[in-house]
């Protein structure tokens, strides 16, 4: 923005900030340390007259930085909402007076608490520009869904009902996937008491009459570039065709490969034809119809079947899948009504470890299984004996001893084994392979990899979405499920997690919605989750930049590619503005138009550092704006007491630290640094993934730094915080003042 | 063996599953347990069983007919029904221990020497009887259930209490001539006589 800058300072008096501070000691705070040019003070600043008063000084006045010395940056985010200017929040109640006591000796420091917040808000206004929009964007509502299972089909269903065009993309030569191959499904209604129809059939009629709804049989995604909002997708046909087309976002509704039950020779499946896996039953009882099924071997109608559950799973024998796929209990709960309903004399055993129902009718739908007669046995499998009639051998864990059973066919459940693609060169090199070693010594290496590319991406970081344990695409669990490391890319189904018909459908709504939403934001240029409708942007200084690739490497989010010069080039609406790469940039040429090495650094040089002499500590802590700053409100919402010396400073993801942050602090004589991100690793809470595992390992080298300034290793520490750490937040910060009584103050006071 | 066990072997063949269903009082429920042994942790007796409740279910679907009959398990149940009231699943624990006992004894495979077992064959005979028990006969008959020797031993050992008791009116020393009776004592008896007749049909059906 090419206008002048006029900071307006607006101080709060409610909320018990006029009793608790001296709100003239704030102004002249204000006006001759932040310099800002406007500063008023408010009995109730978040009322109508009090937003008013603000938007009053924008409108007239010119104010176009404001800084707002109230409550926390997370409250009253919708009073304080005022547009085409910056915001910055001076936490006086959740980071002052809630965390202090209100005794007369504890004033003088509460004061200098407030004081210092003031001056940071209006450092970080000085230093902010008004984002905006980089011309990059272009809406584009078309969506690209890859695969044609259930998922997919029901993606493309709900998207098309909220208007937006879709196109799927199907490998095989008919839409219905796995769900197409079962004879019924999983009851997905009330009373949850007998195996339903599939819905199959409707579902590809009701895609095959929506006119918004392509679909490409026997075709795949050759190859995918650009960004959401800007997505080109070459569709390839098995016959050679290929067609380019745009599409604003994808949906990877690739579903699951069944696991290959050849690795299970223990288990004679392969070499007696009695011993079938579920996904093969599924096939005879299709065949049956409703009658009796006969076994492969010799077509004798089975009287007796027992099936193994587990098989191939939840087991870290090599070959095995470590994971639980879910829907394996029920599958041989439906499996064993398909016998029993056609005749209940018919002997079926489930024999089970666990029995893992899930969903709102599992438990009835066991219950239902064990009312027809169906026999379950808590053991483990060891064997089964090829012969006429297949034996399996087992041990009985309530009974405690060896058994087995001569059946006349067994069914092996084994699990789903997720169609995500290839592994992403990050991942390979993590591995210990000859690739990675080759990778790590610098060579360009191809990925060699036997598994076929699902999406096919012209991303510098892979082909593919990255995936976590077990092969499944990377999603946050909980949090946030259809969310890939690729924005944009939303996953559905098994290719997630493992699952069954019925939760892929509905997952498939989630994904494409999710879908919908970022196509919408990729069109107005903003942040998709987490930081939901952020305008700003990184950019980079050319002049300044050494192509050292540290950003493209440490971007979670694949959202860098290189030139040819190797220059870093942004595609915007891929990025999700966490600023893991501005933390990466050795030489600090990344920034944010509101968020830069600036805005932070000059809010740390702002903080009053009082003489060595006065027994007065400063502590740096940097929050994730995630989990550690909302657990540090909600500590102070419980009027958790924390030390009056701590200075804490919001970041947008601890993986944004840049360490010029801390040896800044430190010459300007902070005591300790407190740096507070997101748990990380397997069952990490980062909401970018690995922000907080970057900034982890950086810290891990910030001890030499401490070392040649010869400061001591216990002033800076890193701790991993979840939003429920309500009660341990506070005690780290006093726990670093307690530390910094020990050791000493710092001796770089000036 | 009994000749009704022989029977029963030879009707449900290797299902004893169904003739626990057939046969023993809530015996259908025995399919519906899910193993979760919340009833083996709840029984007040339970690490005194052989075998607790959620594997005598286990048992009895295996089809180890013998080694559920014979067992001393069921007999230790004192129907405190904290089973019934802690089953996820609902299942009539309690009426089944009992039913599995009841059963047993009707085939006359029960552990002969499980002193609950003699006990509640001791006051099944007392009340039969007269339709009132007769606390002093009881006493008396526990007392000797393991022995003339033994008998006395327990006897002289509890005169103090006993002499006590009848010096407080809780206990009538004359009981032991008859006792007192319900009101319609050959009624009774008729009416205990047509429930085993009943019993005895429905079992052979």
């Amino acid at each position: 923005m090419s206008d002048e800058m006029k900071i307006g300072a607006y101080i709060c008096n409610g909320c018990g900030l006029g009793e608790r501070l001296d709100s003239g000691q704030l102004e002249t705070t204000a006006t001759r340390d932040g310099k800002a040019q406007v500063c008023q003070q408010h009995d109730f600043l978040c009322s109508e007259a009090g937003v008013k008063m603000i938007q009053d000084d924008i409108d007239n006045e010119g104010v176009n930085r404001v800084v707002i010395a109230a409550c926390s940056r997370r409250a009253k985010t919708d009073a304080f909402n005022f547009e085409n200017v910056s915001i910055h929040r001076a936490n006086l109640r959740e980071g002052v007076i809630w965390v202090r006591p209100d005794t007369d000796e504890m004033t003088e420091t509460t004061q200098e608490m407030a004081d210092d917040y003031i001056r940071m808000a209006c450092a970080e206004a000085k230093f902010s520009k008004i984002p905006e929009k980089s011309g990059e964007q272009g809406i584009n509502k078309n969506i690209l869904i890859v695969g044609g299972g259930v998922a997919g089909m029901n993606a493309a269903l709900e998207a098309s009902k909220a208007g937006y065009p879709c196109t799927i993309v199907e490998k095989s030569a008919a839409l219905g996937g796995a769900t197409a191959q079962l004879y019924k499904k999983i009851p997905t209604k009330a009373p949850y008491a007998d195996p339903e129809d599939t819905g199959v059939d409707e579902m590809i009629a009701a895609v095959e009459a929506d006119s918004n709804i392509t679909v490409h049989l026997n075709s795949t995604t050759t190859n995918i570039s650009g960004a959401p909002g800007r997505f080109a997708a070459d569709i390839s046909a098995e016959s050679g065709s290929t067609e380019t087309r745009d599409f604003g976002a994808i949906v990877q509704a690739s579903g699951f490969t069944p696991y290959d039950a050849n690795q299970l020779p223990e288990f004679a499946y392969g070499k007696n034809k009695d011993v079938v896996t579920q996904m093969e039953l599924e096939a005879l009882a299709k065949e049956a119809n409703g009658g009796a099924i006969k076994r492969p071997s010799d077509g004798k109608e089975v009287s007796s079947v027992l099936f193994i559950q587990c098989a191939g799973q939840r087991s870290k024998k090599e070959g095995h899948l470590e994971h639980c796929s879910g829907y394996c209990c029920s599958a041989s709960i439906k499996q064993a009504m398909y016998f029993k309903d056609q005749n209940p004399a018919i002997d079926t055993t489930v024999l089970y470890t666990d029995l893992r129902t899930p969903g709102a009718g599992g438990e009835n739908f066991y219950r239902s299984g064990q009312q027809k007669g169906v026999i379950f046995t808590k053991g483990i499998a060891s064997e089964v004996v090829d012969g006429a009639n297949p034996t399996v051998k087992f041990k009985d864990l309530i009974l405690d001893e060896d058994n087995d059973l001569e059946v006349d066919m067994v069914v092996l459940a084994t699990g789903m084994v997720p169609n995500s693609g290839q592994p992403t060169r990050a991942e390979l090199t993590d591995m210990d392979s000859e690739d990675a070693e080759a990778e790590k010594a610098g060579e360009e290496v191809e990925i060699r990899v036997d598994v076929e590319s699902i999406l096919n991406l012209d991303y510098r970081q892979g082909k593919d979405v990255p995936h976590m344990a077990n092969g499944f695409a990377d999603s946050h669990f909980i949090c946030f499920p259809y969310e890939t490391q690729r924005t944009g890319i939303y996953t559905a189904g098994p290719t997630r997690r493992p699952m069954d018909s019925y939760q892929a459908r509905e997952d498939a709504v989630g994904a494409a919605m999710r879908a919908i939403s970022e196509a919408e934001n990729a069109g107005l240029g903003r942040a998709a989750h987490p930081r939901v409708g952020d305008l700003s942007f990184p950019t980079f200084r050319k002049e300044g930049c050494t192509q050292c690739k540290r950003c493209t490497v440490e971007c979670p989010f694949g959202a860098i590619n290189e030139d040819e010069e190797g220059y870093p080039i942004y595609n915007e609406s891929r990025c999700r503005r966490c600023g893991t790469c501005m933390g990466a940039c050795p030489v600090r040429v990344i920034s944010f138009e509101n968020y830069s090495v600036d805005t932070v650094g000059q809010q740390l040089k702002n903080v009053d550092i009082p003489d060595e002499f006065d027994e007065k500590p400063r502590i740096l802590v940097l929050a994730c704006e995630n989990d550690a700053y909302p657990a540090l409100d909600m500590a102070a919402q419980n009027r958790l007491e924390y030390s009056a010396f701590a200075r804490i400073i919001p970041v947008r993801c601890l993986g944004s630290t840049s360490l010029s942050w801390i040896t800044d602090s430190l010459n300007s004589g902070f005591d300790g640094i407190v740096l507070m991100g997101c748990p990380s690793g397997d069952n990490y809470q980062c909401h970018f993934v690995k922000g907080s595992l970057m900034a982890q390992e950086r810290m891990s080298k910030v001890g030499d730094t401490l070392e040649t300034l010869n400061l001591e290793k216990e002033r800076v520490q890193t701790f991993e915080i979840s939003i429920t750490d309500i009660h341990r937040v506070p005690q780290i910060i006093n726990e670093m003042a307690e530390t910094i009584e020990q050791i000493g103050m710092s001796p770089f006071k000036f | 063996m009994s000749d009704t066990n022989t029977s029963m072997v030879e009707k449900y063949r290797n299902n004893f599953l169904k003739e626990v269903e057939a046969n023993v009082e809530e015996g259908e429920w025995v399919k519906m347990c899910m193993q979760c042994g919340v009833c083996s942790g709840s029984c007040p007796l339970g690490p005194h069983w052989d075998h607790p409740p959620q594997e005598l279910f286990m048992m009895i679907r295996a089809g180890k007919r013998d080694e559920v009959l014979e067992s001393t398990s069921m007999w230790m149940c004192t129907s405190c029904y904290n089973c019934i009231v802690r089953c996820p699943r609902e299942l009539p624990i309690t009426h089944i221990m009992h039913g599995l006992a009841h059963y047993a004894t009707r085939l006359g495979i029960e552990p002969k020497n499980q002193p609950t077992r003699k006990f509640a064959q001791l006051f099944w005979d007392n009340l039969a009887r007269n339709g009132r028990v007769n606390e002093l006969k009881l006493g008396i008959s526990l007392y000797f259930m393991n022995g003339i020797v033994e008998g006395i031993k327990t006897a002289l050992g509890m005169a103090g209490i006993g002499m006590g008791m009848v010096k407080t009116k809780r206990m009538n020393p004359m009981e032991i001539l008859g006792g007192h009776t319900v009101k319609d004592k050959k009624g009774f008896q008729a009416m205990i006589k047509k429930a085993q007749e009943l019993e005895a049909a429905r079992v052979d059906n």
